[in-house]
This record gives C-alpha cells, sequence and structure tokens, in this order.
C-alpha cells in the first residue's frame, strides 16, 4: 500500500519498472484551477487485474482519461509500456462510460465491434467481410454474436456494455483501460464481464477498470488502486484493501463501510 | 451473507454531452420550420400565389417535363449535383450534431463576397466582379466562421448554440455593412451581388455545371473514401482519438467540406438557404434506415430529388425562383419522410403499437376465457370440451381483469370478428375450437414466461418479450422443456398455477 511512495523514482530504462504496461509520474489534472487528480504515481503491475476505487469525484475517470490523452495534464508523465502513448497507441484498448455513447447513432452491433479494427484497416478503406468476420468473433466472444444486426439503441444496458468490449477485444491490444463496465448493468452482463476478464488475464493482459462495487472487488480483481485525488493506496488486494485504506479513501462518508472492511479483514 | 451488505455503487459526475446535443435537435426543428417559411415567403412573396397559378399551362409542363430547353437541363443537372454533394456532406453534419455550422458558413461567407469585390474593384475598377475572387472570398470568410465557433466552443465556457449565434451575427453583420459600402460603388455590376444572397439558378451557364458536377464528384469521393473515419469521427470522438485519428483534422476537412457545398450552392439556392441543402436531406433520410451507409445514399438522392422536382416546378412557373423551390421540395418530402419514414416515421410507430395493443389484448382477453373455464373445471386443466362448451359472460369477464366495459366489449367484438369467439342469442359467448386452441396455448405461454422470470430473475428481464407466442423462438427449445417441467410440478405440489390472484367467486383455492 506505500506503493507509492517506492515508486517516485522514475525507473531507469530497462529496468523491469520500465516495462510495466501503465507507469504514471507525478501525474496532476486539473479542471479550471481546481485539481481533480493530484500528484499520483503508480506503476501497473503486467498481467494483473487491476480495480480503481474511490468516492464520487475522487479523479478516477480523470485518472484514465488523462494516461489517454483525452485530458490535458498539467504535469506528469505518463508511459504505456516504456513509451509515451502515442508510439503504442494499437496496443492499448479504452473503453469508455456507456452514458457517453449517442444510443441514437445509426449503428449497428457488428459496425461498432469493427470499429476496434479501424486502424488496423487503415486509411481511406472500407471494411471488408474478412474484417466483419473479425468483428463478429469479437462479439461473439462476449456472447453477442445473435446481435449483430440490432440498432445499438435496442439492446440493453447491459449488451450494449458487451458490444463495446467487443469492440475494445477486437483491438486486441495488451492493456484495457475500462471506464465503468460494470455500471447499472444485469447479472448475466456482469457474469460475462467478470469471466472476460479472466481469459484476458490468462491471456497475460493487464486490465484496469474503473470499479464502483467494494464488495465485489476481492471476488473479482487481482490488485487495486485506491485514489481520492491523490493516490491513497494500491498493490494487491490482500495488503491495499484494507479497512484503513477504505477509511482513507472514502473518509466518514460511510459508516458501513466499517463493516465492509471488518468483513473483508476477517476473510484474509 | 452478501446481499446484507450495502451496496456502494453510484453514477459518476460527469460531462454531459446531451445538453449539447438536446440544444441543437431543439435549434434544429426550429431551423427547419424557420426554412419552409422563407422558401414560402421567397418563392411565391414576390410573385404572388393567383399570378403564378395564371402561368401554369400544360404546354409549359410538357416542355418542363421533357426536357426540351437547354437552360432548363443546364439548371437541372448543375442543381442535382449541388442536391447529391449537400446530401452527402450533410449527413455527416448531421450525425456530427453540428447542422447548423451549415447556417454559419452560408451567412459568414457574406463579408468575403462582398471584400473580395470591393479589393477588384479598387485594383481594376468596373471589373470587380471576376467570378474566381468571390468564390475564393466566399471561401475564405466562411471557413473562417466555421473556425471561429470551434474556436469559441473550445475555449470558452460558452454553449456551442451561443457560439453559433454570436458567429453568425457577427459575420452577416460585417456582411451587411460591406454590402451598404459595395452599394456606393458607381459600376452597374455591384447589384448583382445581392443575388447571392437569394441564390438565381436560371444565371446557371454550362460551364457552371462542369464546376458543380467536378464538386459533387470530389466531395462523394472523399466521403467514400473516409467513410469510416468520419463515421467514427461523428460516433464517438474520444474513441476515434485515443485510436490515434487525427480528429480534429477530420472535423476541419468536413468544415472544410461544408464551406465546399455553401460555395457551389451561393449561386443557386443562396447564402441564406445553403443550410437547407445540407440538413433537409440528411434529416429525411434518417426516417428511413438505421445504417449509415444507406443514410449517405438515402439522403445523397432525396437531394437529387428535391433539387430536379424544384427546378422543374420552377422552370414551370417562371416567376417562381429555383432556389427556394428547392428547399421547399425538400421540405416536402422530409414531412413526408417524418410520416411514413419507414423506420422512424410516426405513421408505422403508431401503427407498432396499436398491434400490439390488440394482441396484447387478444391474449388478455383468450387467457381470462381459459382461466374462467378452468376455475370451473373438475380437473387441473380445463378440457378442450369444457372450454368451448363453457358459456361465458360480459360480467364474468369484467371481473377477470381490470379493463373496462368499453374497452372489453372492442376485444370482444374483435374476437367475435376473428372467429375466436361465438356470440350466443342469449348474450353470452363461448370459445370457437380455434379459439379454444389460441387460448390454451396463450395461458401456457404466459405461464411458461412468469416461471422464467421468477427462475431466472437476475437475466431475465433481458430477454422477455410482451409477444408471448415466441417463446421457444426466444429461449430455445431446451429451456422451454425445463421451464415446462418445472411448471409441472409446481402444479403437481398443488401450488397456484398462476401467480396472480383471481378474483372470481367460483375459484376454488387460488391465492
Amino acid at each position: 500500500m506505500m506503493d507509492g511512495k517506492q515508486t517516485a523514482a522514475i525507473p531507469a530504462p530497462g529496468s523491469d519498472d520500465a516495462i510495466s504496461p501503465l507507469s504514471i509520474q507525478d501525474l496532476t489534472v486539473a479542471y479550471q484551477r481546481r485539481p481533480v487528480v493530484w500528484d499520483v504515481d503508480y506503476i501497473a503491475p503486467a498481467g494483473k487485474l487491476v480495480a480503481v476505487i474511490g468516492p464520487n469525484g475522487a479523479g478516477k475517470s480523470t485518472l484514465i482519461k488523462a494516461c489517454l490523452d483525452l485530458v490535458p495534464h498539467v504535469s506528469g508523465q505518463v508511459l504505456f509500456f516504456g513509451q509515451p502513448y502515442r508510439r503504442v497507441r494499437d496496443r492499448i484498448a479504452y473503453v469508455p462510460q456507456r452514458t457517453s455513447v449517442d444510443w441514437d447513432f445509426p449503428v449497428s452491433a457488428l459496425d461498432v465491434a469493427a470499429m476496434g479494427l479501424y486502424r488496423k484497416i487503415g486509411w481511406c478503406r472500407w471494411v471488408t467481410r474478412k474484417y466483419r468476420a473479425m468483428a463478429l468473433q469479437a462479439l461473439d466472444r462476449v456472447g453477442m454474436a445473435d446481435f449483430a444486426d440490432r440498432q445499438i439503441r435496442q439492446l440493453s444496458g447491459g449488451q450494449q456494455q458487451r458490444v463495446f468490449l467487443a469492440r475494445a477485444l477486437a483491438q486486441d491490444a495488451d492493456l484495457y483501460l475500462m471506464d465503468e463496465p460494470f455500471a447499472g448493468v444485469d447479472a448475466a452482463t456482469e457474469r460475462a464481464i467478470v469471466s472476460l476478464l479472466h481469459e484476458l488475464r490468462s491471456l497475460g493482459k493487464t486490465a484496469l477498470v474503473v470499479h464502483h462495487d467494494l464488495q465485489t472487488v476481492p471476488q473479482y480483481f487481482d490488485d487495486v488502486l485506491l485514489l481520492n485525488l491523490r493516490l491513497v493506496a494500491s498493490g494487491p488486494i490482500q495488503t491495499a484493501f484494507t479497512a484503513t485504506n477504505l477509511k482513507r479513501t472514502y473518509g466518514g462518508k460511510l459508516s458501513l463501510l466499517d463493516q465492509v472492511g471488518a468483513r473483508i479483514a476477517g476473510q484474509s | 451473507m452478501r446481499c446484507d451488505v450495502l451496496h456502494f455503487r453510484g453514477s459518476e459526475s460527469g460531462r454531459t454531452p446531451g445538453l449539447f446535443r438536446r440544444a441543437c435537435v431543439r435549434m434544429l426543428s426550429r431551423n427547419v420550420l424557420r426554412l419552409v417559411l422563407i422558401g414560402l415567403g421567397l418563392g411565391w412573396g414576390p410573385a404572388g400565389v393567383c399570378q403564378a397559378a395564371e402561368t401554369f399551362a400544360w404546354e409549359d409542363w410538357q416542355r418542363v417535363l421533357l426536357l426540351q430547353d437547354a437552360q432548363t437541363r443546364i439548371v437541372m443537372l448543375g442543381t442535382i449535383f449541388l442536391g447529391i454533394s449537400g446530401g452527402v456532406v450533410g449527413v455527416f453534419m448531421l450525425l456530427r450534431k453540428r447542422s447548423l455550422i451549415g447556417d454559419v458558413v452560408g451567412h459568414s461567407a457574406l463579408p468575403g463576397i462582398a471584400l473580395a469585390f470591393l479589393l477588384g474593384e479598387m485594383s481594376a475598377p468596373g471589373h470587380g466582379k471576376s467570378m474566381g475572387a468571390l468564390v475564393t472570398g466566399a471561401f475564405v470568410s466562411g471557413l473562417a466562421g466555421a473556425l471561429c465557433v470551434m474556436i469559441i466552443d473550445r475555449f470558452s465556457r460558452l454553449r456551442a448554440d451561443a457560439a453559433l449565434a454570436i458567429t453568425l451575427s457577427l459575420f452577416y453583420g460585417a456582411g451587411a455593412a460591406l454590402l451598404t459600402l459595395v452599394q456606393r460603388v458607381p459600376s452597374a455590376s455591384a447589384a448583382g451581388l445581392t443575388t447571392f444572397l437569394n441564390g438565381k439558378a436560371a444565371s446557371l451557364v454550362a460551364a457552371d455545371v462542369w464546376v458543380f458536377g467536378l464538386a459533387a464528384l470530389g466531395l462523394t469521393v472523399l466521403v467514400v473514401l473516409l467513410f469510416k473515419e468520419l463515421a467514427l469521427l461523428c460516433f464517438d470522438v474520444d474513441y476515434a482519438a485515443t485510436t490515434g485519428w487525427p480528429t480534429r483534422l477530420l472535423d476541419t476537412l468536413l468544415i472544410g467540406m461544408v464551406v465546399a457545398v455553401t460555395v457551389v450552392g451561393m449561386q443557386t439556392v443562396g447564402l441564406i438557404l445553403v443550410v437547407a441543402i445540407l440538413v433537409i436531406p440528411a434529416s429525411s433520410a434518417q426516417f428511413w434506415t438505421d445504417d449509415v451507409r444507406r443514410l449517405t445514399w438515402g439522403s445523397a438522392l432525396i437531394g437529387a430529388v428535391s433539387a430536379a422536382a424544384g427546378v422543374m416546378i420552377s422552370a414551370a412557373a417562371p416567376r417562381l425562383a429555383a432556389g427556394p423551390v428547392i428547399v421547399l421540395c425538400g421540405s416536402a418530402l422530409f414531412v413526408v419522410s417524418f410520416l411514413f419514414g419507414r423506420r422512424h416515421g410516426i405513421l408505422w410507430k403508431w401503427l407498432e403499437r396499436r398491434r400490439l395493443r390488440q394482441r396484447i389484448g387478444r391474449h388478455d382477453l383468450l387467457r381470462a376465457c381459459y382461466e374462467l373455464v378452468e376455475a370451473q373445471s373438475q380437473e387441473q386443466h380445463a378440457s378442450e370440451l369444457e372450454l368451448i362448451s363453457t358459456r361465458i359472460t360480459l360480467e364474468d369477464l369484467l371481473q377477470m381483469r381490470s379493463w373496462s366495459r368499453k374497452t372489453l366489449r372492442q376485444l370482444i367484438h374483435r374476437a367475435v370478428q376473428e372467429d375466436v369467439l361465438e356470440a350466443k342469442p342469449d348474450g353470452r359467448y363461448h370459445l370457437s375450437p380455434d379459439g379454444a386452441a389460441l387460448a390454451r396455448r396463450a395461458v401456457r405461454n404466459h405461464r411458461l414466461w412468469e416461471m422464467y422470470l421468477i427462475t431466472y430473475a437476475d437475466t431475465a428481464p433481458a430477454h422477455a418479450d410482451y409477444d408471448a407466442d415466441r417463446i421457444e423462438h426466444i429461449l430455445g427449445g431446451d429451456l422451454v422443456r425445463d421451464l415446462e417441467l418445472r411448471l409441472q410440478q409446481q402444479e403437481e405440489q398443488g401450488l397456484p398455477a398462476s401467480p396472480h390472484e383471481i378474483p372470481s367467486p367460483s375459484s376454488p383455492g387460488k391465492i
């Protein structure tokens, strides 16, 4: 849980840390003058499922967006696989929040999944049959092949989420950044996403997942990153997901948190 | 033990892209109406409806429909090209939620035209009206207007609608001021500039058609080549950016295409109405399809058809200016699409809802009949004979559900017409053999659905379908057999066959 302090030093190129899928150094992000992410240092372990947790407004989504250059950062450096983002885009897949999508847009589930292949297809070329087959395969991996021709508005919330996971899968990346994939989905989708995450892990991929449901964290994830503007703690579930750290992350906002923490402590 | 713990889950308060979209949609709907009104005013106002009607003669129509005039042919070809390019580019403006940029670009082109004229007049008095200079001026200042909107939108707290309004009035004000200067220039050619405001399609010459054709071809090829890039930009900018597409470049390119359409269209439909060429075909096509590709071609088709129809009508009635009539034809197609569009037209929506209501009503009626008979039956299930022989009164049925007398009468009336129920002279009804079979199936499917919803509560709602007929089709044979087994077990245990309480007095032992 003291990882933050230990990794403040910039890793020397060639060291083990340099090939971490994601290393963040002194990252500060501010909207207007208000800091949203404050001086975060973090090195993601390779091949692990990492939950990013923290209260509302803690900067979880912003952290991910800042890593992907979607919001400008005031200071700090972010390296993916030891390189700046624009050099290794193809190895990173991003699943945005469901609320940021225009559901009335005239595209089918298959079209959305195929978007994950656009980089591979390249400029000025159409999506040929070969790529459509690949997109269908990605849909199949999330159990959505039967809905390939549906316009995205006609899918349920969980199905929509799975389509966007299929798009990220189609990218065939090594690092997946997911912004609340579990928000507002049905139990079947939740199971599908979890088994997909486990499948990704078994393929040696890394996933950083913004997560809201504290009680499933130990069940679904290997590692945790506790964030509340600053990095509170990070590391494996056993050492970092403790009652003390949760209290430091969420403050006195929730007295019931003590119970959660106590129960978790009792389990481990 | 898990469920007692507080579920700590909330929603992130983020930016709201919906606000901007809603504002634009609102402005768009207002704008379509405005365009129609302007079109009406320009088209009919000066001429007067009566005068225009007098000039309509059969010979004129014949001449026009057979395209006997060389000039009509030229004008028509030119405007069709314009319609196609406007339709194709407009789709992406619409999908990018920036339809009104077209309006800004149109108005912003005015100061460029006036300035280009004045500069030309200064260098060579009397020859200021060089088409090339005017077009360049229009292009540059139209682009400047659009970029101005993007800059205000990006670097200030103002919402996009305010940015649009500010830029539009700023540039149009500058243009109007410059035009008053132009009027003082003694050369006679100055008067021609105002035609760019409302357009003058009749003045098109063969050389213009070449330019229009090339522009339309260029824009269409560009859209075909960059189709997936543009579609991705419109659908999900953030994702496009993270995967490495140059979103700002693509956005600028899109604006450039809008400016090109505006410049091509200013001679025909005029700067004020050129936004209609962009917005109306694309909006109309949206009612017909849920596929970007078909949307684009549909929009191009609608643009071309409204251009051709507009030119024909204005050629047959020479007092009508072509530009506004083209816009009016487009508006007519919009209204047709709005009403009858196969995908989102309101007529189909209404029909669909009515059909669903009727089907559910019939199911409810059949189930009510079956359950009435079942309640009176000695057996576990109502037998075939009981189903068709038991007489049912309206009052009995009225007890079964919370329907009004009027609704029930309508349902029964339709059921009798469909030979599902048979009416007896004493005012009572009984199920026909067909009706009995249908009722049995409706009840079975309904109970299976309920069993499914109870058994698979966590996943079920995503699959549940009001149209209970298709249960096997949706859930698959294995699952349905499993559900049937569960239902059977439940009945054998003496539990209620239907989870609903049946308030009929003769219902034995229902909970």
